[in-house]
């Protein structure tokens, strides 16, 4: 290596200016040797952080044309195909944007598709921070975090889209105005004062800018500084490893390496984004033509993230609409509008908190689970993806019925059963999957892998020839916890119940922990490369070790 | 360690010499702090055990990739600037972009150039960080997070201390009445927000729709009495779509507010009487006009236009959520999330055999809300 490269001189001044200031050296050099773990699965998160810059910046471009008003006005500016129509300013304006303002189309796009992969990255990100249990002590408030952030997110989307004022944006806040007429009581005074009267009004579109350009990215931008702050204060996870530890984390520094890997990523994010944007058309308002209230075209969908909601809304029927009084409670909006969502955001924050008081698990965790040694969290996760994917996928279920050519009120019931069924089919096939992927990795670790390789033996009998795995791999496997097993009718010493399983929630803990943990494959007193496989030959007849006869005789 | 070394610099804080985060040429060794015996030999950011360092070979070979690949980035940039001229407004300053062919062209060769140079920017920097730069694998201590028991005590002495000598706790007149003084002030953001709207009132019961009122086509221009419809432009099995007919005036130029639209929007539907269900009551036939029949257009689930009409099983669809009204029987919800029928408006026709309004809605339009069936 060759020798330091003595600073420049301007960049000298500029640190001692600083330093002088700030007192930061020290700081600085920690900070700037802070490790970020090698893994792909931790880029999710820097697609979503990326795309938010990138909302930010075109954001502002489009402000700079955008009219967010509604008063009516008959349009006479470029765009041939639409001249002499009535429409409000928001949506004259937005064609000046397309096709008045060079490049102006492009940044709409690239502000669009940035939104669509904001959230899809998101999304992404918080499913892994779940199945590896990186949401637990000490980070369970930056998952809250996290969850508010995607909520807000997808509300920031929804006031975005609705902005333009074309038809099928109108439409999505006629359904907002909708769902909010359904709440008892309180809906027809919430919808009365946030569309300042009745349906449409004159003002819900300037109101929606100034939550979508000022209040909802400042409290974003907020929780966001929030959510990287204690990331680096409380340092990344990693995934098990050799020299991966509780106590120490292993990757690359940021600088130089972060750095640059970082801004590369940076730019291959915008890249994709723009590329969709040159190339990939996305929500032609153009093409829709203006809002009104008394049209409307089929096959319409929201953009992806509000599909949940827009499926829920189609195939919760109207059954349980029940009238008290003469007073209509009509569930098939509330359910949807509220229940589902309070559901799916509810079950996630709380998970964390459930965890941790069914398992009594009060440790930190900085080594990241393998979904497959926690079956129940990850059955619980596979459960909740399969909800929130039938729901996603009902939102279109005009779509399908057309596409197939299956009946519209078929598609319908399809959701309405699966939708039930579904997650608790896919809670039980992902545990099992755990279960059996554990106990292959308790058979990789005593037996070592599957070489391939065939050898027939003096007595005539065909083998596979196991090798010892890598230390790696050993480390990997070994990151497995011991399961604690739990006993429901355990007393102590004294044939007393323990304080913590009385009562009715210390019943109901003991319970729980005994489902969370009883199938659950024990790793306790295998020892690597210790299985008969690698001195092969001897015993014929004994395919099972100990441990597995074990099990075989319990279960 | 660092900390030494940089307070040698530190006696001369003021003068030019001083380095901040690089090391000065006196101590070249001193990044490794916590490691004094690889110091003599250690020249590199990071302990020698944590540094894979690439090949030179490799990192000749990545050095002039990453090259290439920046050149293309600029290229791509240079490319990006000329195509934002390539469109220029023509002379009477209309925008050539404004035809949609040439808008698309105008925004795939700047989003094309865009991503290129965007692209190249990012590959050259992933060459540059695989290729060149070493590989590194650096362990951090993670911090130790919950202070040791003592320093938690100290600092909840420290704090009632505090809290104690300022009185907050000790005098609980004036934390009661400081408390007090805070409650309407956290009010009074939510009490500026009661001018957002009008209250509803009896405004969601009503529409404009009044006896005698024509109708006109939703959509179509609405220009004096040849727009109205008559009930022989409805045949069995025809569907209208339509709006009251209201004189133009300053306020809308173009016919009615679009809140007024909302409300008002109807469908207008004929059938042969005999198709009518039994179930309908005698008030609801009277609200007929020789097998005509108008629902109000605005879905009661969450307000969509209820759009589509399939004649033969005289069914009217909303296509947003697919709740389904019987059209011969009162628009009864025979599928999905809809809560209760859509509203009819009683119809006539007049000498000339017009149609006209014979009334307002029977219930409230839209979206159902908690009172909409009051007194029903």
């Amino acid at each position: 290596m060759t020798r330091t490269t003595q600073a420049p001189k301007a960049l000298r001044n500029a640190g001692n200016y600083i330093d002088d200031r700030f007192h930061l050296a020290k700081t600085g050099k920690k900070q700037l040797g802070k490790v970020f773990p090698n893994h792909w699965s931790f880029m999710l998160g820097e697609i979503a952080l990326y795309s938010f810059i990138i909302l930010l910046v075109t954001g502002v471009f489009l402000t700079l044309w955008f009219k967010p008003s509604m008063a009516e006005i008959v349009y006479d500016g470029a765009y041939e195909p639409m001249q002499g129509v009535t429409m409000s300013e928001a949506y004259a304006s937005t064609l000046y944007i397309n096709f008045e303002v060079r490049g102006g189309m492009l940044i709409r796009q690239i502000h669009h598709w940035a939104a669509l992969i904001f959230l899809a990255a998101m999304l992404i990100h918080m499913l892994r921070v779940f199945f590896t249990g990186a949401f637990r002590k000490p980070r369970e408030i930056n998952w809250l975090i996290g969850i508010a952030l995607f909520a807000l997110a997808m509300v920031e989307g929804l006031f975005g889209y609705s902005l333009p004022d074309d038809l099928p944006s109108g439409m999505g806040v006629r359904i907002l105005q909708g769902v909010m007429m359904a709440l008892p009581i309180v809906g027809p005074y919430a919808s009365m004062f946030l569309f300042g009267g009745a349906f449409p009004g004159e003002d819900i579109i300037p109101r929606l800018y100034m939550l979508h350009i000022l209040l909802i990215p400042g409290i974003l931008l907020a929780l966001v500084g929030a959510h990287i702050l204690i990331l680096w204060h409380q340092k990344h996870t990693q995934y098990p490893g050799k020299g991966h530890t509780e106590k120490r984390v292993v990757g690359t520094p940021m600088l130089p390496a972060f750095a640059v890997k970082g801004g590369a990523f940076f730019f291959f994010v915008f890249a994709v984004i723009t590329a969709l944007s040159g190339f990939v058309q996305i929500n032609p308002i153009h093409l829709f033509g203006p809002f009104t209230p008394t049209s409307i075209t089929s096959g319409l969908q929201p953009d992806w993230y509000m599909g949940f909601m827009e499926g829920s809304l189609r195939i919760f029927p109207n059954w349980f609409d029940i009238d008290v009084a003469g007073y209509s409670i009509p569930t098939a909006v509330l359910v949807p509008g509220l229940v589902v969502p309070g559901l799916v955001f509810g079950a996630m924050a709380l998970w964390p908190f459930v965890e941790a008081w069914i398992s009594g698990d009060r440790r930190h965790h900085n080594v990241a689970d393998r979904p497959r040694n926690a079956p129940v969290r990850t059955g619980m996760g596979v459960a909740g993806i399969t909800f929130y994917g039938l729901l996603w996928m009902a939102g279109s279920n005009d779509i399908l019925s057309e596409t197939f050519s299956i009946s519209l009120y078929a598609t319908t019931w399809f959701f309405r059963i699966t939708v039930i069924v579904g997650p608790i089919i896919g809670f039980i096939i992902a545990k099992r999957a755990c279960l059996g992927l554990q106990r292959r990795d308790r058979e990789q670790l005593e037996h070592g892998y599957e070489s391939g390789t065939i050898q027939q033996l003096p007595s005539g009998e065909f083998i596979e020839v196991h090798k010892e795995s890598s230390e790696d791999v050993v480390h990997v496997l070994e990151s497995k916890e011991p399961v604690s097993r739990i006993d429901v009718r355990a007393l102590d010493e004294n044939g007393v119940e323990a304080p913590s399983s009385r009562g009715l929630m210390g019943r109901l803990r003991l319970r729980l922990a005994e489902w969370y943990t009883r199938d659950n494959v024990s790793f306790e007193g295998v020892e690597p490369h210790t299985g008969h496989h690698l001195r092969h030959g001897a015993h014929g007849e004994d395919n099972l070790s100990p441990q597995d006869r074990e099990e075989a005789a319990t279960t | 360690m660092t900390d030494t070394n940089r307070n040698h610099d530190n006696d001369g804080a003021e003068g030019p010499d001083r380095v901040i985060g690089t090391p000065s040429s006196a101590a070249g060794s001193r990044v490794i702090a916590d490691n004094p015996q690889g110091d003599a030999s250690q020249e590199g950011a990071y302990s020698p055990e944590e540094t894979h360092t690439r090949p030179e070979e490799l990192q000749r070979k990545g050095e002039r990739t990453a090259a290439m690949w920046f050149t293309l980035a600029f290229l791509g940039g240079v490319g990006f600037l000329v195509s934002y001229f390539l469109f220029p407004p023509d002379a009477e300053g209309h925008p050539s972009i404004a035809s949609p062919l040439i808008g698309q062209w105008s925004n795939m060769l700047m989003g094309g150039t865009l991503a290129l140079s965007l692209f190249g920017i990012a590959a050259g920097m992933t060459v540059w960080a695989r290729q060149i730069m070493p590989h590194y694998e650096v362990a951090n201590d993670y911090d130790e997070l919950p202070s040791p028991p003592e320093e938690k005590s100290s600092f909840s002495d420290f704090f009632m201390r505090g809290a104690d000598e300022s009185g907050f706790t000790k005098r609980p007149l004036m934390r009661r009445t400081l408390l007090l003084a805070m409650a309407p002030l956290g009010l009074a953001p939510i009490v500026l927000l009661r001018d957002t709207g009008p209250l509803p009132r009896d405004t969601l019961r009503h529409t404009l729709w009044e006896p005698g009122m024509h109708m006109v086509v939703e959509g179509a221009a609405r220009h004096g009495e040849e727009g109205w419809i008559h009930e022989d432009d409805l045949t069995p099995g025809g569907m209208i779509s339509a709006l009251p007919y209201v004189e133009p005036d300053a306020e809308h130029p173009h016919g009615l507010s679009l809140n007024d639209q909302a409300q008002t929007v109807i469908l207008l539907i004929k059938m042969h009487e005999r198709e009518f269900s039994e179930e309908m009551t005698r008030e609801q036939r009277n609200w007929t006009h020789n097998g005509i029949v108008a629902y109000s257009k605005i879905c009661t689930h969450v307000g969509c236009p209820a759009a589509l009409y399939e004649s033969e099983s005289h069914r009217i669809l909303c296509p947003c959520h697919q709740s389904t009204f019987d059209a011969t029987n009162g628009a009864k919800v025979v599928f999905g999330p809809a809560n209760r029928p859509l509203p009819m408006l009683p119809i006539t026709v007049d000498e000339e055999g017009y149609l006209v309004a014979d009334g307002d809605f029977s219930e409230p339009v839209g979206p159902t809300f908690w009172d909409a069936q009051r007194g029903k």
